[in-house]
């Protein structure tokens, strides 16, 4: 499918700050890019093993003010936060959102009220990491979802951070999708903007309802000025009728550091793409994830790291589990550029294989062209280690509940590349609740009974 | 110590030598009119005797070849082939029905192959430590198979594949395009139209060959295009192994070279095959050189079965070649052992594919690349295990050495499981030599010159330890050669 059937001439003309001639002119223009370059497809080497099949058959329509009214009882999120912004189905929720106490210096924002707001400082901000024209070569090519995000942006939130201030506090977005009638599609715009030495923590989490079937279709844009410092944390919890793209670009400045980790454990199709820039010397990216699937679930990460300029380093761990029939995407590309000495890169991914309908496809890339360089990537895949399942077999634990704890372990590995302490404890509790849950209990454990309850 | 000093010596030796099998030979030559169509398929299919069914699959070839793509997918960079502009047929003349012995082989073409290194006088080679049998190609054909009668007693075929169509039609007609189909790729399609010539083997059960076998690739004629297929074929519980060397003169325009080699081990078998590629690489501005588009295969279609490939890349101005084994057979083993050098203005796209369709197969790819000068290198690489392949095995292992600022070295690595029970470990690095490993040679009185041979031999011996011992050493100084005016 070429295309979706709800773009047209007007599609922009209701979405919010419509009217604005430079919005006007960049949903326009990403509407024709769009209509030029249609959904990617397998033909493309970065969307190699991931097919946007959920588009092809379902007609999606924009998400309905209506739709962002769903009752939602309990909004998950962390204790502690400085702030939060919750979306419905795309739509602001100001009734779950807690925006009242921020620090000064901060902006953090709904896209919707900047656009009111300060419309002068999204112009002058946005599309600057995540430009029109399409990557250059060499990158994760053509940009068709990017593209279709700018003719769509309809939601989305904005994180400014003023020169030197530093946000102790975690702050949170929070995506809640599912309970609609019909399949809808959203697509949220973020733009995050960190002046020099400001530091700040982000977690964003994407959670589903499993009613109500979605594509949601995400553009984050992030800038750090020199000697910034940024956590970006983000969990993918969509439903299993949830098709999930996001598209980040990031430009890391001097002496700038950009630590971010994605825990991926649901939607039916799921594909993260993170193009990022070490665009000054001593910038830094460590660009981490770990994914959990089962069902037929689909989860896709790709990256690609530019190492501009000499004197950067940056750090990739992705670790996941798959069980049943899911399938798991790593694409990791290292670039180094001409004259980039002293460039230092490390890109590693483990998978865990539980079934045997389960499949891996990794492609962990290096492209160089700096001599004076250490790059090295590492990939991995098979079962659980079958002697330290003997090892703990032998100690007197049960089958489940050793196999529980391996799989823990190994993906506990890839946590302890989060920094923040209380979002290592939050993710690590959602590790857990997706093993079998059964295994906790005394007298549940043997592998027979397992079978039986499956 | 030896080694490298020996290395030093000969980088020395050959200074402003470079290329020494850059010459060309005058021989007089048969020619097909230069260009591509029906006719020139029918031409070189009545060249050679072709049965009937083999003209009728070269011309579906052809047909299949003008409707398919360029591969474009290699991260190679050069201007659009133009296929009318080769000859792709060209022989040296013969007087007569041709050479009934060696002793009848025009002694022009000997004295070609003598300067090459390659003694094709039985008795010479019978001086030497080990016998190697040899298929010598010149250009289009076949012009000596050497030790023919002492591979005959124990049963071996070891013969031009034109020749092997009239002695053992049902064997070539069974395994041509087996391994490698028809329309696989645009390259080996072009291939499967105008083959002219090539080594064709066949061991029977049991029989461990008695020596190594070897084909002699050289281009010599201006505009030509060499289009040789290899086909070898272990049978039960049998042993070969198997060199090929390669080089052309020094001339200005790109010459083409598709080859195909296609390999079959049955149950218990094994092959090694070793490669020393050495074409001519194209001068310092990239002028010139050979387009080496290779497709290399290998079924290991039995039970046990193994097969082994070693290559030292070091010609070419383009390289674009990835051996491969498809492990169909239980318990069968696929290895791939790789040096590619670069240097000046060459481009390499070389790897492997292992796929893995039996239970417990096991493979093994060690790839060193060297970059050098302005020269681009990619080491692209899959492995595949289908959800049938139990307890499969992979280990890759792929390094990059950069040499200087302006060259690139790239490593795309394809890895798909679909099997729990398969264990798949990849590591690859890039660097540059390392100024502690420099320091620390430096300072125990090595000059500079000979450090950087010692860390790059080291860097190579995993698959140098490969090789058959002559092209080990022959390799060896090739690596140095390769080298040249880019390191100290």
């Amino acid at each position: 499918m070429a295309d979706i059937g709800f773009i047209d001439e007007s599609s922009g003309r209701t979405l919010p700050g419509a009217g604005l001639g430079w919005l006007d002119a960049k949903r326009d223009a990403g509407r024709a890019r769009f209509g030029a370059l249609g959904l990617p497809t397998p033909k493309l080497e970065s969307w190699k093993y991931t097919r946007l099949r959920p588009l092809d058959d379902t007609k999606f329509a924009p998400v309905s003010d209506a739709a962002g009214e769903a009752k939602i009882d309990k909004v998950p999120g962390l204790s502690g936060s400085a702030a939060k912004i919750v979306f419905v189905n795309g739509r602001l929720r100001t009734d779950l959102s807690k925006l009242d106490d921020l620090p000064d210096g901060v902006r953090f924002a709904s896209l919707e009220t900047m656009l009111a707001e300060d419309p002068a400082w999204l112009e002058a901000n946005m599309g600057k990491v995540a430009g029109d024209a399409p990557v250059r070569a060499g990158g994760t090519g053509e940009q068709a979802m990017l593209a279709l995000n700018e003719a769509m942006m309809d939601s989305g939130f904005i994180l400014h951070v003023a020169k030197g201030v530093a946000l102790k506090a975690p702050l949170e977005v929070i995506y809640i999708g599912g309970l609609t009638d019909d399949a809808v599609a959203y697509f949220p715009r973020n733009l995050i903007v960190l002046e020099e030495n400001a530091q700040a923590t982000l977690v964003k989490q994407h959670i589903g309802h499993s009613v109500g079937e979605y594509f949601a279709n995400a553009v984050t844009e992030i800038s750090l000025k020199q000697g910034a410092n940024f956590k970006h944390y983000k969990l993918q919890a969509e439903s299993i009728y949830a098709t999930h793209v996001t598209t980040l670009h990031a430009d890391i400045a001097r002496d700038a550091t950009y630590e971010s980790f994605q825990l991926s454990i649901g939607g039916l199709l799921s594909r993260s793409e993170s193009n990022i820039t070490l665009s000054g010397e001593g910038a830094h990216a460590g660009v981490h994830g770990a994914y959990m699937m089962r069902g037929k679930e689909h989860c896709d990460n790709t990256t690609f790291i530019d190492m501009a300029v000499p004197h950067t380093t940056c750090n990739q761990v992705f670790k996941g589990v798959l069980d049943d029939e899911s399938r798991a995407v790593f694409q990791g590309k290292i670039y180094v550029a001409r004259d980039a000495q002293k460039a230092d890169g490390r890109m590693l991914n483990k998978t865990l294989l539980l079934s045997n309908g389960a499949e891996i496809d990794t492609k962990p890339e290096l492209e160089i062209y700096a001599d004076d360089v250490q790059c090295a990537h590492g990939a991995t895949t098979g079962q659980l280690d079958e002697t330290a399942l003997f090892y703990l077999r032998s100690r007197g634990i049960p089958e489940a509940l050793a196999r529980n704890m391996l799989v823990q372990s190994f993906l506990g590995d890839a946590l302890e590349e989060i920094s923040d302490e209380a979002v290592r404890e939050a993710f690590m509790v959602h590790v857990l609740h997706w093993l079998p849950a059964h295994c906790y209990r005394a007298g549940e454990w043997t592998s027979d009974q397992l079978e039986e309850r499956a | 110590m030896a080694a490298t000093a020996e290395t030093v010596e000969q980088v020395k030796s050959i200074a402003g030598e470079k290329y020494k099998y850059g010459f060309v030979t005058d021989i007089e030559s048969d020619k097909a009119p230069k260009g591509l169509s029906e006719d020139i398929v029918r031409f070189i299919s009545a060249k050679k005797n072709d049965p009937e069914w083999l003209l009728e699959w070269r011309l579906k070839a052809y047909r299949r070849w003008l409707e398919m793509p360029e591969p474009k997918w290699a991260k190679v960079d050069f201007p659009a082939i133009n296929y009318q502009d080769y000859h792709y047929y060209s022989a040296p003349k013969q007087k007569g029905d041709g050479p009934k012995s060696l002793d009848e082989v025009d002694p022009q073409l000997l004295e070609t192959y003598k300067k090459l290194g390659i003694p094709l006088h039985e008795q010479e080679m019978l001086a030497g430590v080990q016998n190697i049998a040899v298929d010598a190609v010149f250009d289009s054909v076949s012009v000596a198979t050497t030790f023919r009668k002492q591979l005959e007693k124990v049963g071996v075929i070891f013969c031009p594949i034109s020749e092997a169509l009239e002695r053992c039609p049902d064997l070539v007609r069974k395994y041509l395009g087996s391994v490698v189909p028809v329309a696989d790729n645009k390259h080996a399609c072009l291939n499967a139209a105008v083959f002219t010539d090539g080594s064709f083997v066949y061991i029977p059960p049991g029989v461990r060959c008695p020596m190594e076998l070897s084909t002699y690739f050289r281009i010599n004629e201006m505009n030509t295009g060499q289009f040789e297929r290899t086909l070898i074929i272990a049978d039960k519980g049998s042993y070969v192994s198997y060199l090929e060397g390669c080089t052309a003169p020094m001339r200005d325009e790109n010459q083409l070279h598709a080859a195909v080699v296609e390999l079959v081990a049955l149950d218990d078998a094994e092959i090694k095959y070793s490669t020393v590629q050495n074409w001519y690489p194209g001068d310092e501005n990239g002028k010139g050189g050979i387009y080496n588009f290779v497709t290399k295969r290998g079924a290991c279609r039995g039970k046990n079965s193994k097969i082994s490939w070693t290559q030292v890349e070091t010609g070419s101005a383009i390289t674009w070649k990835y051996p491969s084994c498809i492990l169909q057979g239980d318990n069968s083993v696929g290895e791939f052992y790789s040096i590619a050098i670069t240097n000046n203005a060459q481009q390499a796209d070389t790897g492997t594919k292992m796929i893995h369709l039996g239970k417990n197969t096991r493979s093994k790819i060690i790839s060193k690349g060297i970059s050098a000068g302005k020269a681009d290198q990619t080491y692209r690489g899959l492995v595949k295990i289908s959800a049938k392949a139990e307890g499969a095995r992979n280990y890759t292992q792929c390094d990059s050495l950069l040499i200087g600022d302006t060259c690139g070295a790239h490593t795309v690595p394809y890895i798909e499981s679909k099997n729990k029970k398969a264990i798949i470990e990849h590591e690859a690095t890039t660097s540059s030599i390392s100024e502690d490993q420099l320091f620390y040679l430096r300072q125990r009185g090595i000059s500079q010159e000979n450090a950087v041979a010692l860390v790059v031999n080291g860097f190579c011996r995993d698959v140098l330890q490969q090789l058959p011992m002559e092209f080990a050493v022959e390799a060896q100084k090739l690596v140095a050669i390769s080298l040249e005016g880019s390191v100290g």
